[in-house]
Formats: structure tokens, sequence, C-alpha cells
């Protein structure tokens, strides 16, 4: 079964925009140009969802990946004014050969993988997409199905943003009682 | 398949025609209500009653030089204008500003498509339009500048939160994230703002601060920052940014008559379809002139009091605004 020759074009073409999205974010020495390599292969992704018939989880990821966490990003970046990258770290000298190794490693296994099964992989994901990717799909199975792993996750990630009010708070509370030593 | 395609490209262009207009006459309107405001004639002599004062103006920045600051970063400087004016065109291509209408044998849908998730959409558009801003003020080797991006990027980031929630009344009382289908889901009930009066008005006010206007626009507050993230430009992309602004205020007015406001519906509209685009026009111009005379009559927030308000009185309200409606709609259905 051959998929449909417009829709192999145009995944063809986001293909290599994502992979030299990827290469530029990796390649780019410049921290700014880096985020922003990032958030174009982000918006490759979710073009690659909407191809897969899953509209709420591209959207979902433009918002949250290229919207909001991109732009915090740039944030920090900017506010450090950590834009150019210092070429000094000889401790991490030992990661290119590994670095080297897990790629071949990586690379090998897919190609088993993808080669192993066949060339059916395409037509499962796309029969598997049909009426899965909806809004109401997603919440039903999010708010049925999978209820307790979600409130897990949201009680999981309150504590974690109460425990960075109280990291802040105790540090400026140090602050104040230093400030009132020294007067 | 050629049919459909045509028939988006026109109405694509028809809509791009329509924003740059309005952006040239809303730039006029704005000078001419602030002017009678204040009591005085404001731009009167380019043309009747100075109406093509925006011609010139337009003629002006063409001609004006275009000066790129030493030490600026030269692809994101003339990128940075591009990136704020393209999220501000798109979004409107999912509402709709009218019923289908027959032309020439053919039924056609007035506003360019009507996603599943046109309202996902439109969120995921406007929380990627603040690069633009970012990178203006980043790319122009400008404290001033930086300090504005940095600052509109913090706003955007809070005010898009409670922006999320509160147009989350609407996808509960119609059940749908298509804007057609909010729109036809107020024909059978009433006007949203009457059942969201706290979510419409959540909208507005966060709306207002994601566009950076008065009282809200902090990044470009003359007194402290110059010009904010803009200081740098010149000519022509100087006025894009102008451009991005302008067109969001209308698409911001735009989403905001569809979500609570009824969208294109009035009296005989089920029997003139073209009467829906007037009505949309209409309501669509009441909220621009708004933002006009709310600028005009507020003064401009403190930084600190802007994020204060943000976070500590605008979201637990939406949160709130959020609960009560899915309460309501399960016990009263």
């Amino acid at each position: 079964m051959l998929p449909n020759i417009p829709e192999l074009v145009i995944f063809l073409v986001l293909a290599v925009i994502a992979v030299a999205a990827a290469l530029g974010m990796l390649a780019s020495s410049n921290a700014i140009y880096s985020a922003l390599f990032l958030v174009v292969n982000f918006g490759v992704v979710a073009t690659f969802y909407l191809l897969l018939g899953a509209p709420f989880i591209a959207m979902a990821q433009v918002t949250v990946y290229a919207g909001a966490i991109m732009v915090l990003f740039l944030f920090v970046i900017m506010l450090l004014g950590a834009e150019k990258m210092k070429q000094t770290s000889h401790n991490l000298l030992w990661q290119k050969p590994l670095s080297i190794v897990l790629i071949v490693l990586l690379l090998s296994i897919s190609f088993y993988v993808v080669l192993g099964q066949g060339v059916s992989v395409g037509s499962d994901l796309m029969q598997n997409a049909s009426g899965y990717g909806s809004p109401s799909a997603i919440g039903t199975l999010l708010f049925q199905k999978y209820l307790f792993p979600f409130e897990a996750t949201s009680i999981l990630l309150l504590a974690a943003m109460v425990g960075a009010v109280v990291l802040t708070g105790v540090r400026r509370q140090r602050r104040r009682i230093r400030k009132s030593r020294r007067l | 398949m050629i049919g459909i395609a045509i028939e988006a490209l026109i109405k694509s262009a028809l809509i791009a025609f329509v924003l740059l207009t309005a952006f040239a006459y809303l730039t006029f309107a704005e000078r001419k209500i602030a002017a009678l405001m204040q009591v005085r004639k404001g731009p009167n002599r380019v043309g009747p009653w100075g109406l093509l004062q925006p011609a010139a103006d337009g003629i002006k920045l063409i001609f004006k030089e275009e000066v790129m600051p030493a030490g600026a970063d030269k692809v994101l400087f003339f990128l940075a204008p591009i990136l704020t004016m393209i999220p501000a065109i798109v979004i409107v291509a999912v509402i709709p500003v009218g019923p289908d209408v027959e032309l020439f044998g053919r039924t056609i849908r007035l506003g360019i498509s009507d996603l599943n998730v046109g309202l996902l959409y439109i969120l995921a558009i406007a929380s990627v339009a603040v690069y633009g801003i970012v990178l203006a003020g980043w790319s122009s080797a400008n404290k001033y500048a930086l300090l504005g991006g940095l600052r509109a990027s913090a706003q955007m980031i809070s005010y898009e939160i409670a922006l999320g929630l509160s147009i989350i009344g609407p996808i509960m009382l119609a059940g749908t994230l298509s804007l057609q289908g909010i729109v036809q889901a107020q024909q059978s009930s009433t006007w949203y703002v009457i059942w969201q009066p706290l979510g419409a008005m959540i909208f507005l006010i966060a709306g207002l601060a994601e566009l950076n206007r008065a009282p809200f626009d902090m990044p470009e507050a003359e007194q402290e920052l110059t010009a904010g993230y803009f200081t740098e430009y010149s000519g022509m992309k100087f006025s894009l940014f102008f451009m991005g602004e302008y067109i969001k205020m209308v698409a911001v007015s735009a989403i905001a008559t569809t979500l609570f406001f009824g969208g294109y519906l009035g009296p005989f509209v089920d029997k003139l379809p073209w009467l829906g685009i007037l009505y949309f026009a209409i309501k669509t111009g009441a909220f621009l002139f708004l933002m006009i005379w709310i600028r005009l009559t507020l003064p401009r927030l403190r930084y600190d009091q802007l994020m204060a308000f943000g976070w500590k009185v605008l979201l637990p309200l939406a949160l709130f605004n959020v609960v009560i409606t899915a309460v309501v709609i399960v016990f009263v259905g």
C-alpha cells in the first residue's frame, strides 16, 4: 500500500526542514539562533501531527512548546546575556567519542526496526490516526481511562510550582535578614 | 479541487486587503477620535476632511531612510517586523464574517476556513506572536529596546493564560472549538456575553494586554524606554510594527465579537445573508472605538502593578469563571 503522492512530497519537504533545523540548532554558536532553530523544528513537528490527523496535539505542540516554553528560554537567554558560548569545557572531551558510538547505535537500531518490520509502519499509523486525534477523543481518554495518571501529574506539577515559590521566598527572606544585620 | 483553491485564494487576498485598509484608516480614526475628545481638529489638510492622511503617511514612510544600527544582528533585525506582522494577519483566517452565501452557483463560506480546532489555532498563533517583538528588542543592540522586548514577553506570557481561560466559557457553552459552531450556538441561545459577563471582561482586558495597548503599553512606555522594542527601527520596518499592532487590534475585536457578541448574527440575517458582514463590521468597529477610547482615558499602569494584576487578580478570576460555568452547566443543563 503506497501513501498518496502529494502527502509524500509534503512529508519529505518537511522532513528535510526538520532535520536541517535540528542540525542548525546544534551547530550555531549563538544561543538565540539555537533556540529559534528549535522553534522551527517544533513547528514542523506540529505539521507532522496535522498530517497524521491529530489536530489537537498539533495545536498543543505549537502553543506549549513553540509558544510558551521557547519564549521562556529566549527570555532567560536574553536576561542573562548568555548568547555566546565559551569553548572552555576540557572535561567534556570524552563525550565526543561516546556520542559517535551512541549515534551509530541509535541509527542501526532504528534501521533494524524499520527494515525488519517492513514498510507497513506508515499505513498502520494512518489507520490508528483516524478519529483518535480530535479534542473530544483526547478529553474522554484523559478524564476516564487515564484519570489517575492525569491527576497525579497535575499534583506533581503543583508541587513543583509550590517548591519554586518557596525556594525564591526563602532566598528573599535571607537577603532581608542580611540587610537588617548590615544596618 | 481547483475551484476550492481559487476560492481560498480570492478570499485570502480580499481579507488581507480589508485588513490593510482597516489598518490605514484605524490610524486615521484614532487621531480623529483623539482630536475630538481633546477638543482639537485632528488631521484635516490632506484631502476632504483629511481622509487621504493615511496615504500621505504611507508615502512618507516609504521614502524614509532605513537605518541599521551598528552592532545589530542583521538577519533577525530584518526578520522581526515580518514575524510581528504575519501572526496578526493569519489569525483572522478562522473567523467567520458571515453565514454561507450563494454566489455564481456555489455555496461560499464567508471566512477563509472553519477549523474544527479553530480556537486552539487562535491560541497557538497568539502564543507565537510574541517572537517578533522579543527578537526586535534583542537584535537592535540597544538597552531600551532589549528592556522593551523583555517586558513584552513577560507581559504576553502572563496575560495569555487568563486569555486562554476566558475563552473556555464559550467553548463549554457551545460544546465546540469551531468558531462557526460557536456563532451558530449563539443563534439558538443568546449572545454569550449574557451568560459570560465575567469571561467577556477578562477576555477584553487580557486582549488589551496581549496587544500592548494602553493602559498596558509598558513595552513601549515612552518616558522610560523611548519607544521600547522598536526604538531603532525606521521607515517601512517601523510601520510594519504599527501595522502588526493595529491589525492585531482588529483581530482581537473580531474574536471578541465572535465569541461573546454573536458574531455576524443580527435581525434578518437568515433572509439576507450578506447583511451578516455589515453586523460583523459594526460590532468589530464598536470594539475598536472602545479600545481607542480606553487609550485616551486611562493612564499607564506601573510594571509591577501590571504583573501583580495579571497573576493575582485576572488569573484567579478566570479560573473561578471556568469552575462556575462548569458547575452551572452540569447542574442546570
